[in-house]
């Protein structure tokens, strides 16, 4: 089992949560998230004092998937998710040992 | 009701009417009986026709006094509390609110006596303390056409909003316990004798019968100026946030801002058109000026804005048109609505250059802009009322003589100059003084742990924001 995080344009998550429904992935964790990366903030001016924003408001996507489903995922989030600008975010890909379904206990792909 | 019952009605009603005729045609009168009833019938009508307007003035005054009112609680109290950080909103929204209820206990005690009794030149006697002999009967010193007890509650929302001018410039680090002690004292030792000299009857400053008739029509003076200058002393003394200016301390929300914003120009017509004391022409008079300079001053600060930073922001329109507000105070009841366009326009400018360059370049951290909206604007309003009143919009010196100086009475700057010194040299000494003695009691400034905490939890134990509270 493999979890994908994907870091992404907040204006791309529905794009993204269609694609992931369309590749027969229900399920995922979503967060606000703020962060820092080669996407330069912006200026505010407030009563003529500058604040330089360098938080960006992004959104976190959170799934398990079994690992033969990890390549259509991360495809489906790759063309979703993209608008080729410099602040498109990232996916990252780690192996999950165990799986445990709260309600009946099952464990593994079961539980996904 | 049916048609017959009706015309039954009608009938009984006439006859009930024509009484008095047949009446009058059975015995015809002597003359001098005939004169005597006329007088008495004009007397009668006299009084009619001067209660008909106390009830309209009265109205009008009532409905100001609330207005005003609206103006500290919620309008200040949102404008601030939208501009400090999240973590400090209730508590500059509580030192606004915390006025409402403690200025007006000071005021009933002793705080309308002290401005409105007559006393010497700078302050006002003790007479009118607990409000001994504030009743229904009109004050002919002050508004002969409504009740004292009206004029006193109005003057005592101007009595609270005051003060809470001053919060803005120490916000986000001052201690509860001793600002409220520092704004009693201050309204009894700075606003009350300003009052006093400027509106109250003998006065120093009064414009009729002063020994320097100082023109101030909503208070540019009495409230702007006291407030503004004290707002800079006290930011002086409190010293800087922790972590100011290096640490980003933007509004934490513009729209709360701009809600009080709103409630504030709203607010301002019953501050300024409601000083013409009266539902009169001046009344509308100043009701058209307050909105023509609210409306050039938005566009001079936000313009300035869009022309320095290449965006118009909403703060910038929002805090241009209280500082259009701010200065057509004491001119709203004597200059027309094109003067008053000249005067916002000019305050609109300056505001927001006291704001976003005199203020970086000496350092001091008025957190707010209190001295910079308030302090400069009332300052450019009282000098500019000098220079725009006119006799045309207010005959208030004896025989329709010239008023400012278009109008052709130069001196009358000068005067005007005299009543901005005097403000300005109380608001500092008194301010101090009293800044001094809270220090020494309470101590005003919270600890730098506190500050960091945020007032909401240090000084009132709540969060302003509870979102995750299911």
């Amino acid at each position: 089992m493999t979890k994908i995080e994907a870091i992404i344009q907040t204006s791309r998550f529905d794009s993204v949560k269609d694609a992931l429904k369309e590749a027969g992935i229900e399920g995922m964790t979503v967060t606000e998230v703020r962060g820092l990366g080669r996407q330069k903030g912006h200026t505010e001016v407030y009563r003529g004092r500058e604040y330089s924003m360098d938080l960006l408001p992004k959104t976190k996507v959170e799934l398990v998937v079994p690992d033969r489903l990890v390549d259509t995922a991360v495809e489906a989030i790759l063309k979703s998710a993209r608008t080729g600008k410099i602040g498109d975010g990232k996916i990252f890909l780690s192996k999950i040992d165990e799986v445990i379904r709260i309600r009946n206990e099952e464990r593994g792909e079961n539980a996904l | 009701m049916r048609p017959g019952r009706a015309a039954v009605v009608l009938l009984v009603l006439l006859a009930l009417s024509a009484g008095p005729l047949w009446a009058q045609a059975a015995a015809p009168a002597p003359a001098s009986s005939d004169v005597s009833h006329l007088t008495a019938r004009l007397a009668q009508l006299e009084q009619q026709t001067a209660d008909a307007r106390s009830a309209g003035d009265n109205a009008w005054m009532l409905v100001s006094a609330a207005l005003v009112l609206m103006m500290t609680g919620p309008g200040l109290a949102l404008f601030y509390g939208g501009l400090v950080r999240k973590k400090n909103v209730l508590a500059t929204m509580m030192q606004s609110f915390a006025l409402m209820a403690v200025i007006t206990v000071v005021w009933g005690i002793i705080g309308y006596s002290l401005c409105f009794h007559t006393g010497n030149s700078f302050i006002g006697g003790t007479g009118y303390s607990f409000l001994h002999g504030v009743g229904p009967a009109p004050n002919p010193d002050y508004a002969p056409t409504i009740p004292q007890q009206t004029f006193m509650v109005y003057q005592l929302m101007f009595a609270i909003i005051t003060p809470g001018l001053i919060t803005g410039s120490i916000a986000e680090r001052a201690r509860f316990s001793a600002i409220m002690l520092f704004m009693v004292l201050w309204s009894l030792l700075v606003y009350s004798p300003m009052a006093h000299m400027v509106w109250g009857a003998g006065g120093l400053l009064n414009s009729s019968g002063g020994r320097f008739p100082t023109l101030d029509f909503a208070g540019g003076t009495v409230v702007h100026i006291t407030s503004g200058v004290s707002a800079l002393v006290a930011a002086l003394y409190f010293g800087k946030r922790v972590g100011y200016p290096k640490q980003p301390m933007p509004p934490h929300s513009v729209v709360l801002s701009f809600i009080g914003a709103c409630l504030l120009w709203v607010g301002w017509f019953g501050f300024n058109a409601g000083s013409a004391l009266a539902a009169s022409g001046l009344a509308t008079s100043a009701f058209v000026a307050t909105h023509f300079a609210a409306a050039s001053a938005a566009i001079g600060w936000a313009g300035a804005e869009w022309i320095r930073n290449g965006k118009p922001s909403v703060l910038g329109a929002i805090s241009g048109a209280v500082a259009g507000l701010v200065a057509i105070t004491p001119a709203s009841g004597f200059v027309g609505p094109m003067s008053a366009l000249i005067i916002g326009l000019i305050a609109g400018v300056v505001c927001y250059l006291m704001v976003a360059t005199v203020k970086a370049k000496f350092g001091y951290d008025d957190s707010l802009d209190a001295f910079g909206v308030h302090g400069a604007g009332g300052t450019i309003g009282a000098i500019l009322t000098g220079v725009f009143a006119t006799s045309k919009v207010n005959p208030v010196f004896a025989n329709g003589a010239p008023v400012g100086m278009l109008d052709g009475n130069a001196g009358q700057v000068l005067n005007q100059l005299v009543g901005v010194a005097i403000a300005w040299v109380l608001a500092i000494v008194g301010s101090l003084v009293i800044l001094k003695i809270a220090d020494l009691v309470i101590g005003v400034r919270v600890s730098p742990e506190e500050e960091v905490e945020g007032l909401d939890v240090s000084q009132h134990g709540e969060e302003g924001y509870n979102l995750e509270a299911q």
